[in-house]
């Protein structure tokens, strides 16, 4: 019985993504079109892409990026379309730049600290492994 | 000092480089964005006056620095911010001009009768097109926009007595 009380609750997360319909000629503008509203910003709901969001303006940009499309634009095409508009704030996925450097190599380069840190510590702790088998 | 000092200093180290990496972010209004639009010339439109219903496009509003701000009647925040535009208008420094941003013709005209209407004329923009090329995310936000009609300065949210006061003035005699 509880578990029937919790159904309703299933249901509801199946609306909560944005649902418009766009056709589209071929799959490679289908597939476009996904990828690009996966990538863009909202700028009213800022912590959701465009294809998520119910707001207003995401609605607009879904057309919009739509239209473009069919006009036979690219992604790089349409993303600088946004960009120019919006800033660079406007895509997930920011261009590597002086500015945003950071943002880019600050994972590698932690990464390859723990890596550093990690190897030092096992080479050091095999090494006094060896050290007390020999003294056994 | 000796090695052992050194490493007992690494964790404090990591916390304070934190504690100022946050401590930035404290106090930071992240729903303001700059705009990329700032001087750059207005992105092209040619749409009817809610006035008359004669065309305006971007030519037409050359040769004078005006404002230009964009409301809606389903905006309550442009209700907040209409006696203060209403009073910038009345000093006479520079016209504003109105977009009137996807908003029925109707409603906006009922809302002019009822608030009044500073604008010199304003731009109907129904479908959010001319806002998206101007880069508007929401109502109101206001454009300052030069003679040669170059966009230096954006308000996002209203107008109010300070941002005029500490951005939009001393902009225009910048700029004029």
């Amino acid at each position: 019985m509880k578990k029937l009380l919790l159904l309703p609750l299933l249901i509801l997360t199946f609306s909560t993504s944005a649902i418009d319909i766009h056709e589209f000629e071929t799959e490679e503008q289908r597939l476009d079109y996904q990828q690009l509203t996966e990538e863009l910003r909202c700028l009213v709901c800022q912590n959701q892409n465009i294809a998520d969001s119910d707001a207003g303006l995401a609605k607009d940009l879904r057309n919009e990026v739509a239209k473009l499309i069919k006009q036979g634009q690219n992604q790089i095409q349409i993303t600088d379309y946004m960009v120019q508009r919006y800033g660079e704030f406007v895509t997930y996925s920011p261009p590597v730049g002086t500015h945003t450097i950071v943002l880019w190599v600050m994972p590698l380069l932690v990464f390859l600290i723990a890596a550093f840190v990690l190897i030092r510590g096992i080479k050091r702790n095999s090494a006094q492994a060896n050290h007390s088998e020999d003294d056994s | 000092m000796n090695k052992t000092v050194i490493k007992a200093l690494i964790p404090l180290l990591i916390f304070l480089s934190l504690v100022i990496l946050l401590y930035s972010g404290l106090g930071k209004d992240t729903r303001l964005l700059p705009s990329a639009l700032i001087d750059k010339p207005i992105p092209e439109f040619n749409v009817p006056s809610l006035l008359t219903g004669k065309r305006i496009d971007n030519e037409t509003l050359k040769g004078q620095m005006y404002l230009l701000n964009v409301w809606a009647s389903w905006c309550p925040n442009c209700r907040i911010e209409h006696p203060i535009v209403t009073e910038f208008v009345r000093q006479n420094i520079i016209p504003v001009y109105g977009l009137n941003y996807k908003d029925e013709p109707a409603d906006a005209n009922a809302w002019l009768n009822q608030f009044g209407n500073p604008y010199k004329d304003i731009l109907v923009d129904i479908d959010g097109l001319v806002g998206i090329d101007f880069g508007v995310y929401g109502a109101p936000e206001t454009f300052l926009i030069d003679a040669q009609g170059i966009i230096r300065h954006k308000i996002v949210g209203e107008l109010n007595p300070y941002n005029i006061q500490n951005e939009i003035l001393p902009l225009i005699k910048k700029y004029k």
